[in-house]
């Protein structure tokens, strides 16, 4: 039987559209597009670095894009990946420990942390909008 | 006979406790010693970034380039660039199979990974030692 080619093609498990989408199976998925984010997002803060290395006319170009309305969007976007991963990663860390597997358990890791990543982030920009920036 | 089959040692003992990686479970803990580390150190950078914000680049640059903030910035980015770098590694593995296509992503992964790690950490000597 060694090396013979296989009389038909293997049964495959259910894939995703099968299953009725669940929180914790959504945000499974939203960990891998955050981390993604933050994966390109790292471009920012190593562009950040480079022009405030450089001198005050590169870093008044950076200041100008990160001040825009789009900059501004993408860092908020940044922020709240940033935010969102570190919490979901934090609930990972639960799991790895052995904790948090409940039916109820998991469901609520999941809510706090879709709430606690908005929260957050919209507390972050507050206090920087309001009492940071306008120093 | 290739050089797999001339050694003495069986498949079993060869790969025992480390996998058909041949590194065992070394992704895994990194993956997870990097994430522990990313809090605080993220936390830290969040506070940097509150601290510089609306300031001028005088300023700035010598915030940044002070011992303390220079030396959080460097843990921060190495840690960070680390961690993504595991993680990638994870997704592409899941979802490239085809294996040229793979090897591909893996090295861009690495080629992507170091150059936004020592471009940060130039960026962040020259900021402390002002050459």
């Amino acid at each position: 039987m060694t090396g013979s080619p296989l009389p038909r093609p293997r049964p495959l498990s259910p894939h995703l559209q099968i299953w009725r989408p669940t929180l914790t199976m959504t945000m499974s998925i939203v960990h891998r597009i955050t981390g993604t984010g933050l994966y390109l997002g790292s471009l920012l803060i190593a562009w950040w670095l480079i022009a405030a290395s450089s001198g005050p006319n590169a870093y008044a170009t950076v200041e100008a894009f990160y001040g825009s309305i789009i900059g501004k969007l993408v860092l908020f976007g940044y922020t709240w990946a940033l935010i969102h991963h570190m919490l979901g990663g934090i609930r990972h860390l639960f799991w790895d420990l052995g904790y948090g597997f409940g039916k109820l358990e998991r469901e609520w890791l999941a809510r706090a942390t879709v709430f606690g990543s908005i929260t957050l982030t919209i507390l972050l920009w507050a206090v920087g909008m309001l009492v940071v920036a306008p120093r | 006979m290739n050089p797999e089959e001339r050694k003495i040692t069986t498949p079993a003992s060869r790969v025992r406790g480390l996998g058909s990686a041949r590194s065992g479970t070394q992704h895994f803990w990194m993956q997870r010693v990097t994430a522990v580390a990313n809090i605080p150190l993220s936390i830290a950078f969040i506070a940097i970034v509150a601290i510089v914000l609306g300031r001028n680049h005088a300023a700035v640059v010598q915030i940044l380039g002070s011992p303390l903030v220079a030396i959080l910035l460097l843990l921060f980015v190495l840690n960070a660039t680390y961690h993504m770098w595991l993680g990638m590694q994870v997704i592409i593995e899941d979802y490239v199979h085809e294996h040229i296509r793979k090897l591909t992503c893996l090295m861009t992964n690495t080629f992507f990974c170091a150059a936004t790690a020592f471009t940060s950490v130039y960026a962040i000597l020259k900021l402390s030692f002002g050459v």
